[in-house]
């Protein structure tokens, strides 16, 4: 099967996403698809699979102009795409999730439970699998989850597999086996489309590269006749130090520390964090990053271990007390735990400082106005006006209400996990810029990333965790990508 | 919600009036098919019909703005009710009684509240599970039997049957002060835009330091207190606290709370359309009385004004 995708356009809302982008896909071969986030490469797989529509462009199956309405039309013709957040249920097992929405029925009209764990064990045998097939899918790692979904996939006959980071998660033996099954697959005569920010894995896996920056293809080469260099050069457009401002950080005592902290999902956790410092902290996802902070935070009860805010133990038993000490957080998802998105940039801003704009019992209006206006200036939110539901800001802008709102009720420790995640190029460096006016300041910065450069770029010193536990501390002269990888994947 | 103040573009405008022209126009339709409809006889008789609806339904809108609902109103109406006559009937002077009522009230609230926190307890179902629990206690407390003999307080019978300035309905009157105490409320202090905020993203409110179950706790309790202030007006009217007193309340209230333009899934949606809402069905209720709708009519006729109401507001 053969896929020729040309001068794809795609906006959502005034955002263009994908503007001229020029794709192909041969039979059998593994092709990876590079750029940074927000590069398009998810949306420009999604329109062939169907799930959005394209602005303009076309798509050539074999030849032959063809759109798909949906992405079960495409799973149909074999081009089935398996996206970062897996499509398991948990509650489901194994087998069940293998044959969801196609279960084999009897004449009956009941489901073959006997023909489908026949199939089911054929393809499982086929991949070099051994998850029981009873198991509940929850109760798998990972790893397995994927093999699940590569194996569900397969049973429709696919031509073409689509990989969103399929080996975010993995563990090294887990990856290993993925690739394994992965030249099975190409054996076979099944083509795969890699979307991967590993450079390593895509050097040792695939035959061709199309890389894409700021919704453009920029070039698309045969593995060997390019090089890592190249392949960076082409995905950031620009020597990488313009990426990230320069930072000349005045660190000064220590303002909140972590000792023998042990909550769900980590364990013996120690670190400091000075003031004017930001600290990144790397790890795998899944490695108890997030939870970390959720726990210093007050959102997950900590099992063990003291916490300090400048010098004095604090026991942070949910965010208004956390928010009391000083401490903010900027969550990974801010439209789901940041934002409330029918609310106006103003009331956005000043839900956490209610109080302060209270008198007698009643909200001062004005002074509410020129307190989110004195924000909204000082962090440079562009919005038409305070008035406008904060859901029709761009993502940056979302991002810098959520950071408006901490400065506001006057947070000296801000926790930004995931800061720039959804956020298109320009509006990244504006806000490493506000880390580094904030920092200057006097406000703390712990940042978790899954973006190396932003780790290398932006910290002072980086913490690197893996599987719940602080495995390497880095000062940010000594950093480097490799070192963060190897602590990360649990080396030293 | 305040955020939304567009420059009056037309659609906008209409979208909030929207309940209002409904009204505007079943009044006008109404009055014309019978003029005994407008006069002010009929319109304060009216009034005094919606009050009870109308204490209800304000308790529901601060709840359906969090993201819940209050099942239980009705049954909290009977029980706090059927106390403060039982009180009332040992002798125990009007104004504790009333008031001990309110408390029940507000307690039955919290109790809900509790559920739905701590017990982490879906509202529909901790409600739906208090309704029948309360329901069954008025039943028990009173035996199955009307409580009667309240005595001759004057503040009591004045709660139901009274009148202000020699004209307005007294239960008319309660409902106008409570208006305005939680229009306030809900638009003029931090607790209202906290219950906004809770609707519109209750983990999002939970990171910013809102203490949410605390919220919700306060927010079943003044649902409960409420009721129960309905509950003694209904008991004033009737000189007597009925075991089934405010049975299916909880219907009138939602739909009144919904045909106001509140939102089900929370964080939308005002108290002057509540106001409005109850009118709606205070004015289709009366009129079509009036205009010889046989009751079994009447079902049908509330029933379809509700459904074209909710499907006009997602047209918007």
């Amino acid at each position: 099967m053969n896929v020729v995708m040309k001068d794809i356009h795609k906006s959502f809302g005034s955002n263009q996403v994908l503007q001229g982008v020029d794709f192909e896909i041969r039979d059998g071969e593994i092709h990876a698809l590079m750029g940074e986030n927000g590069a398009g490469k998810s949306t420009l797989m999604n329109i062939l699979t169907g799930l959005h529509p394209k602005n303009s462009g076309t798509i050539y199956i074999d030849g032959k102009e063809t759109s798909y309405a949906n992405p079960k039309e495409a799973e149909k013709a074999g081009i089935t795409f398996i996206h970062q957040e897996l499509n398991i249920w948990h509650d489901m097992s194994v087998l069940e999730n293998l044959f969801i929405g196609k279960e084999i029925k009897k004449k009956t009209g009941l489901v073959d439970n006997r023909e489908m764990k026949r199939l089911a064990a054929l393809q499982f045998e086929k991949l070099g699998i051994t998850i029981p097939l009873e198991k509940p899918a929850g109760k798998c790692s990972v790893g397995e989850q994927q093999m699940i979904e590569i194996a569900k996939a397969l049973m429709t006959d696919c031509k073409i597999l689509i990989m969103d980071e399929p080996t975010a998660a993995l563990t090294e033996r887990e990856t290993e086996k993925l690739f394994s099954v992965i030249d099975s697959l190409q054996a076979s005569g099944v083509a795969i489309v890699y979307i991967s920010h590993r450079m390593e894995e895509i050097f040792r896996i695939c035959d061709r590269i199309t890389v894409m920056r700021d919704g453009k293809s920029v070039d698309t080469k045969n593995i060997p006749d390019t090089s890592f260099e190249e392949v960076v050069k082409k995905m950031v457009g620009r020597e990488l130090t313009d990426r990230f401002p320069k930072r000349s950080p005045k660190i000064g005592e220590v303002v909140f520390e972590a000792q023998n902290l042990h909550g769900n999902g980590f364990k013996d956790v120690n670190f400091s964090l000075r003031r004017g410092e930001i600290v990144g902290v790397a790890g795998l996802m899944g490695a108890g990053r997030t939870e970390i902070m959720r726990t210093i935070f007050g959102l997950d009860a900590k099992h063990k271990g003291k916490t300090f805010v400048n010098g004095k133990e604090v026991n942070i038993k949910n965010p208004k007390q956390a928010v009391a000490h000083g401490i903010g957080f900027v969550t990974e998802d801010r439209k789901t735990e940041g934002l409330i998105l029918d609310f106006s940039v103003r009331e956005n801003i000043s839900i956490p400082s209610l109080k302060s704009l209270t008198g007698k019992g009643l909200l001062k209006r004005k002074q509410e106005d020129d307190f989110s206006e004195e924000l909204i200036k000082k962090l440079t939110v562009k919005t038409a006006s305070r008035e406008i539901p904060v859901k029709s800001l761009s993502g940056g802008n979302q991002q810098k209400v959520v950071i408006a709102k901490w400065i506001g009720v006057g947070s000296k420790i801000l926790i930004l996990d995931e800061p720039t995640r959804g956020v298109d190029v320009g509006a990244k460096r504006e806000i490493y810029q506000l880390m580094n006016e904030l920092t200057a300041q006097g406000v703390s910065i712990l940042m978790v990333s899954s973006e190396l450069p932003e780790i290398l770029g932006m910290s002072d010193r980086i913490l690197v965790v893996h599987e719940g536990k602080i495995n390497g501390e880095l000062m940010q002269v000594e950093a480097t990508q490799e070192k963060i990888m190897t602590y990360a994947t649990g080396g030293r | 919600m305040q955020a939304t103040k567009t420059k009056n573009s037309l659609p906008s405008v209409l979208k909030n009036l929207g309940p209002l022209v409904g009204l505007i126009v079943l009044v006008v339709f109404i009055s014309i098919l019978n003029p005994r409809f407008i006069q002010s006889q009929n319109i304060l008789n009216l009034l005094r019909q919606v009050s009870i609806n109308a204490l209800i339904a304000f308790g529901m809108t601060f709840v359906i703005l969090t993201g819940g609902i209050d099942l239980s109103v009705g049954a909290t109406l009977a029980l706090s009710s059927a106390l403060s006559a039982g009180l009332m009937v040992s002798g125990v002077p009007a104004i504790v009684a009333i008031l001990a009522g309110i408390a029940l009230g507000a307690l039955l609230g919290a109790v809900n509240g509790l559920l739905i926190t701590v017990g982490k307890m879906a509202p529909f179902i901790a409600t739906l599970a208090t309704m029948t629990l309360f329901r069954g206690l008025t039943l028990v407390y009173t035996d199955g039997n009307p409580i009667t003999g309240l005595g001759d307080s004057v503040l009591f019978q004045m709660m139901g049957r009274g009148y202000v300035f020699g004209f307005i309905p007294f239960p008319v009157f309660i409902v106008l002060i409570t208006f305005v105490g939680l229009f306030v409320l809900l638009h003029k202090t931090p607790f209202g835009r906290k219950t906004y905020a809770i609707g519109g993203n209750e983990k999002a409110s939970f990171i910013s330091g809102i203490k949410v179950d605390r919220m919700k706790l306060i927010i079943y309790s003044l649902s409960g207190a409420l009721s129960a202030l309905a509950g003694i007006i209904l008991s004033s009217r009737l000189n007597s606290a009925q075991p089934n007193a405010g049975n299916a309340f909880e219907l009138d209230a939602i739909a009144a709370v919904v045909l106001g333009g509140t939102s089900l899934t929370g964080g939308k949606g005002k108290i002057l359309g509540t106001l409005i809402g109850v009118l709606i069905i205070g004015v289709l209720n009366n009129g079509l009385n009036l205009l010889g709708v046989s009751s079994f009519y009447q079902q049908v006729v509330k029933g379809v004004v509700i459904l074209i109401a909710v499907l006009l507001d997602r047209k918007n």
